[in-house]
């Protein structure tokens, strides 16, 4: 009988569990701290190596788990993006100019994980700084696609995505500047949120651009990134760009269905997307939504965002790489290599790249030109999705062009990410929130792709509330349908 | 609107406005690079942005204050705030001269 029941629970390793499934297990005592953290290590220690996920993991986890008492999220291991500042573990953006830098206090959003029970195992690969949608550019080296290791794992939260596709955590916290949450959810199928610009705060997170940049959870379903958002949510005095609206539970809406939501479908129309995989998800996806009782139109693209149109996301591209690289230029001109780091020559390629083009589009003669039309045309784009959310309550799109691009796909253009997360940018320079779901997965190289929904600012309930339903009534994520 | 070219001098002067230290093999690639993204960028000239505002703050927040006081919560200790520093001395960081000595 004993034998039997170590049987079971070999083939249910602990660390395949959800988050939802990890707290009611701990609740009602079915499993143990000692077993959950057992299984987490030994499948980090068979294939970290492997998959470069994590950069530094706490030695003290499984102590520090069972020191927390009834806590919403007692114990949990929780895996967290290197730009996070957690005292005790190395912060290094992962940049060769943060090499051995400990941070001296913690991130709004790390305390509140940790307020609330959760124990941060480790620090997770990203691309240097957060610039990038692959994770090669980390100069700790590439992290491998947990489908496939020959590809990508999209970025630049590329280490969180893998390490919860890979049951290496229960959940885990990444950052989206456009796309760097959503992306690599969708290249290594799970599920990352973005909230709206505000909703989380980004006190003693590494800044890349300064507008946009949006902590957000990566879980393995829906609801495991409710339960995340609920925790790290709502106004945080030390970053004056977060609200101090209530911010509602949810979680407890979040089975409420989409009978009678009004859903655009957007994109599909674009000459890059026709006839490809995305556009034949996405389509399928729009019909899942209608089985379900939703109204579906598809809003065709436009140059000027004429009445029930959406302006074409190719001049996000631009708006985006302006704004980005004017505010990471700014934000990077404080690494001095005086007070901590090294020195300005440890930046890297695409760290060079990014700053010297910023501190063009900001200097005088060219910052009309470039930085303040960049703004100018993100009026425009807010002012699209403000029409648009009078007449639909969310917006569905691929998250990514396509699969995952094989290893090597960064370092051949030098507007890799901005290109590849094309269909985000708009979304994200209006400071929207946004989820991608997976929605398809190739039999042959594993691979996912990712349905992206998006609602008006502050509206996280709505897009939570469509991306459970999707998820209940499709196949495509395996830990939601057991 | 005409598109901005760059050359590897133009590299040369960026570099030294943002302090990144670069080297003559880079400047030719850098350049060949900020003129590939700056023709994605120029295509926003084709926008029609007359009478339209620039946005830099997206949740229409303006001028937040807080107290001017204090926080010592987040303050941190001359030791911690020196921690992380390559070079210190008596308690200070040490920084490379910058203004030399009229001899």
């Amino acid at each position: 009988m004993v034998s039997w029941l170590h049987e079971c629970l070999d083939y249910m390793k602990l660390n395949t569990l959800t988050l939802t499934e990890t707290i009611a297990k701990l609740r009602h005592k079915e499993i143990t701290l000692s077993d959950l953290y057992t299984d987490i290590h030994d499948e980090i220690a068979e294939k970290n190596g492997i998959l470069n996920a994590y950069l530094a993991l706490d030695d003290e986890a499984v102590r520090k788990a069972e020191a927390v008492k009834e806590l919403p999220l007692a114990g949990i291991p929780v895996a967290v993006k290197d730009n996070f500042l957690v005292p005790g573990l190395p912060t290094t953006a992962s940049s060769k100019v943060l090499d051995g830098f400990m941070p001296p206090y913690e991130s709004t959003v790390t305390e509140r994980l940790h307020k609330n029970g959760a124990i941060v195992v480790g620090k997770t690969n990203m691309d240097a700084w957060a610039h990038g949608s692959s994770t090669e550019t980390s100069d700790y080296g590439p992290t491998k696609n947990p489908r496939n290791l020959l590809y990508l794992p999209g970025g630049s939260s590329g280490g969180s995505a893998a390490a919860v596709a890979a049951d290496l955590c229960i959940a885990a916290i990444g950052s989206e500047t456009a796309g760097s949450v959503r992306q690599p959810a969708a290249w290594c199928g799970c599920v990352g949120l973005k909230p709206t610009y505000g909703r989380v705060s980004r006190w003693g997170v590494v800044a890349m651009g300064s507008s946009l940049d949006s902590p957000g959870p990566l879980g393995k379903t829906v609801t495991d990134c409710a339960v995340l958002l609920n925790v790290i949510a709502g106004r945080d005095p030390y970053d004056a760009t977060t609200s101090d609206r209530p911010v509602q539970d949810f979680v407890r809406g979040i089975s409420r269905g989409v009978k009678g939501m009004r859903i655009g479908m957007c994109y599909v129309d674009h000459p890059k997307l026709h006839s490809t995989p995305v556009d034949h998800a996405v389509r399928e996806a729009a019909d899942v939504f209608r089985k379900l009782g939703a109204a579906v139109d598809v809003v065709r693209l436009s140059e000027n965002g004429a009445p029930n149109t959406i302006v074409t996301p190719d001049y996000a591209i631009g708006v985006y790489t302006v704004v980005q690289r004017s505010e990471v230029s700014s934000n990077l001109a404080r690494y001095d290599g005086i007070r901590f780091g090294h020195p300005r020559s440890a930046f890297g390629e695409e760290a060079k790249r990014r700053i010297m083009l910023g501190t063009f589009t900001l200097s005088r003669g060219y910052a009309d030109r470039y930085y303040i039309r960049a703004q100018q045309v993100r009026s425009l784009y807010i002012r699209n999705f403000r029409k648009l959310f009078d007449q639909y309550d969310i917006l569905i799109s691929p998250t990514s062009p396509g699969y995952a691009l094989e290893h090597g796909a960064s370092a051949k253009s030098p507007m890799f990410g901005e290109l590849e997360d094309m269909l985000l940018e708009p979304s994200s320079i209006s400071g929207l929130p946004g989820i991608s779901v997976p929605c398809h997965r190739d039999i042959s190289t594993g691979l996912y792709l990712g349905l992206n929904i998006v609602a008006d600012q502050w509206q996280e309930e709505k897009i939570l509330q469509a991306a459970y339903a999707y998820e209940q009534a499709t196949e495509w994520n395996a830990w939601a349908k057991r | 609107m005409k598109g901005t070219t760059f050359s590897a001098k133009d590299v040369t002067h960026i570099a030294a406005l943002a302090n990144i230290p670069v080297t003559a093999q880079e400047e030719q690639k850098l350049a060949d690079g900020f003129n590939t993204t700056l023709h994605v960028v120029d295509q926003l000239s084709a926008v029609n942005v007359d009478g339209v505002e620039p946005t830099s703050q997206v949740t229409g927040l303006e001028n937040v204050f807080r107290k001017d006081e204090v926080d010592g919560t987040r303050m941190l200790s001359q030791e911690e705030a020196l921690r992380n520093a390559p070079r210190t001395h008596n308690g200070f960081f040490v920084v490379d001269q910058v203004l030399e000595q009229k001899s």
